[in-house]
């Protein structure tokens, strides 16, 4: 019994070797991202005596980071709104009424089945749509990651529904309150916890996105973070510590975002997935 | 009383307009362009009935892809699920610092793929050759991914180590469902620790297993943006996967109904595979 109370050695020692092998392709992206070339010639693997901090500056220069960071950052932060409100409204029309009403269980089976879908299906015939709809652009954007997280997203939300109470609604009606007064005043408050859930998993998967961008952008000004890290593939290819400086930059919104809201993001993680 | 039940209607209209114009309405698109000889510019087009589809199973282009994303995929859950499990079962034991270590072991998950693609690229042309030229070892003194036969084996290294923190988290979430007590009874009998996992832990998290199973899976069957950072593809068609091939073939080389009709057959491979694994995984978590 006693044993299982001390610090376990052995597999400490082991999760410590692991995190080498996380951390060591960090530690290879900051340290080259802070070299020059003469530097990377003597040793890849040394840390840097003198810091080039000037890398940042050219690589923010030359993919012009602050206007795609403003689209990416527009991006996630419009999707996150719009998926909040629009997909929790339609979740909880549903977890209230797909008992009783047939439209409501097909709605939901109609929403989910979305799920098992696989991207590339829709990916040519999207194109062509936000073409008609002169919508390649970042509200084209905004709208499609909205849509491609429905599934899910709906599949979490009915489930936590249905877990609160109809008594609270009801007490709300018999004491005047219209339906849409007892969303926005009562259940929406309420599925805060779930909301952060499905507000966490919508910002990494929308700000990380690089395919839907690919295939929908095509004005460098409208350009998000992964894709200018593509399009200046080839110019970096001379010079690496510029390249890795650039992808340090696209990296460490979410890293600092990640630091600060760790325990939050796992906790969200987690319960999304397993529901 | 239809006060009350009418704006129910009203707050599924967003939701339903968006889904049906930007996801059904697409997806019929594609299967019945599938039907046609459309090359995706030109405004003219045939019907070709099943032709796309009979092509598709004589394509070595499209077998081949077929066959490397199953190859990949395949090896990716496993690797994934028995790393993401031991590491999962370190986190849950007796060590200092346990939410540092879970902190450190999730940073994969929130990094672009994209871009973690690039960092690795840059690692196993520059970096990994130098160790394997001081080691003597020769299949690592060069560029794995200029290699024909080895390239996505560096494809699953990348896939591995960025997806085992997802399932790393949600093993862990489910040995934290276990109750202690569990393991001070086997103690009392005197069941070594291998016995206490395939007796208690293994059950226990079953349900747990079957979502990393899944997950994984489908994750790596739908394999994109590694391909584009590490290979796009190559060497010569070496790691092309399903939906890269359904981009270049699609975009670039004015296959656009042929590709169609191979992510309608590709759709029809990930759902049947879904729910096989599903029916499969949960009759097992029930038996036991």
């Amino acid at each position: 019994m006693r044993s299982r109370l001390r610090t376990n050695w052995p597999v400490m020692l082991l999760i410590v070797l692991g995190t080498l092998f996380i951390l060591f392709p960090l530690y290879m992206t900051v340290t080259i991202a802070l070299k020059n070339p003469e530097q990377m010639a003597q040793s890849v693997f040394a840390i840097p005596t003198i810091l080039h901090w000037e890398n940042f500056a050219s690589a923010i220069d030359m993919t012009n980071f602050f206007q795609s960071f403003r689209n990416s950052a527009i991006v996630t932060a419009s999707t996150v709104i719009l998926t909040l409100l629009s997909n929790s409204m339609v979740a909880y029309a549903i977890a209230r009424n797909m008992e009783k009403r047939k439209f409501f269980k097909g709605l939901y089976y109609y929403f989910v089945s979305a799920m098992f879908i696989p991207f590339p299906i829709i990916m040519l015939p999207i194109v062509k749509l936000t073409a008609s709809l002169e919508m390649t652009n970042l509200l084209g954007l905004i709208l499609l990651h909205t849509v491609y997280g429905l599934a899910f997203n709906v599949f979490v939300y009915v489930g936590y529904i249905r877990s609160i109470p109809v008594a609270l609604e009801e007490a709300a009606f018999v004491d005047g309150a219209t339906t849409w007064g007892t969303f926005w005043k009562i259940i929406f408050p309420l599925m805060a916890p779930i909301s952060a859930t499905v507000g966490i998993l919508t910002c990494l998967s929308t700000y990380n996105d690089f395919l839907l961008p690919l295939i929908i952008i095509s004005d460098p000004s409208q350009y998000t973070l992964p894709l200018v890290q593509y399009v200046f593939q080839g110019q970096f290819n001379t010079d690496f510590n510029l390249a890795f400086a650039s992808y340090l930059l696209a990296l460490l919104p979410m890293i600092i975002i990640y630091l600060f809201a760790q325990k939050w993001i796992i906790n969200g993680v987690t319960q999304g997935s397993v529901k | 009383m239809n006060k009350r039940i009418a704006p129910y209607y009203w707050m599924t209209v967003p939701a339903v307009v968006l889904f049906f114009i930007f996801m059904t309405l697409p997806a019929l698109q594609g299967i019945y362009y599938s039907f046609t000889n459309y090359n995706g510019f030109g405004k003219g087009y045939d019907f070709v009935g099943f032709k796309n589809y009979f092509n598709l199973f004589q394509d070595d282009n499209v077998g081949n892809a077929y066959w490397f994303t199953f190859k990949f995929a395949i090896v990716v859950t496993i690797l994934t699920n028995i790393l993401s499990l031991l590491i999962a079962l370190g986190l849950n034991a007796k060590i200092k610092f346990r939410n540092f270590f879970r902190g450190i072991y999730f940073l994969p998950n929130i990094l672009s793929v994209l871009i973690v693609g690039y960092i690795f690229n840059y690692l196993f042309s520059n970096v990994f050759p130098i160790w394997g030229q001081n080691l003597g070892i020769s299949a690592l003194s060069t560029n794995i991914l200029g290699s024909e036969s080895l390239a996505w084996i560096g494809i699953v290294i990348v896939a591995v180590w960025q997806s085992v923190a997802l399932n790393t988290i949600l093993y862990l979430a489910g040995l934290q469902t276990i109750p202690t007590t569990l393991y001070e009874a086997s103690n009392l009998d005197g069941a070594g620790k291998w016995r206490e996992f395939w007796s208690i832990t293994f059950p226990l998290i079953a349900p747990f297993f079957t979502i990393n199973m899944v997950l994984a899976m489908k994750n790596s069957l739908m394999v994109f943006d590694q391909i584009v950072a590490l290979t796009n593809g190559g060497p010569g068609r070496a790691t092309q996967s399903i939906s890269h091939l359904i981009y270049t073939g699609g975009f670039e080389g004015g296959e656009y109904a042929y590709q169609s009709a191979n992510s309608v057959i590709y759709f029809i491979v990930i759902a049947v595979i879904s729910i096989l694994q599903i029916r499969f995984l949960q009759r097992r978590e029930m038996d036991l």
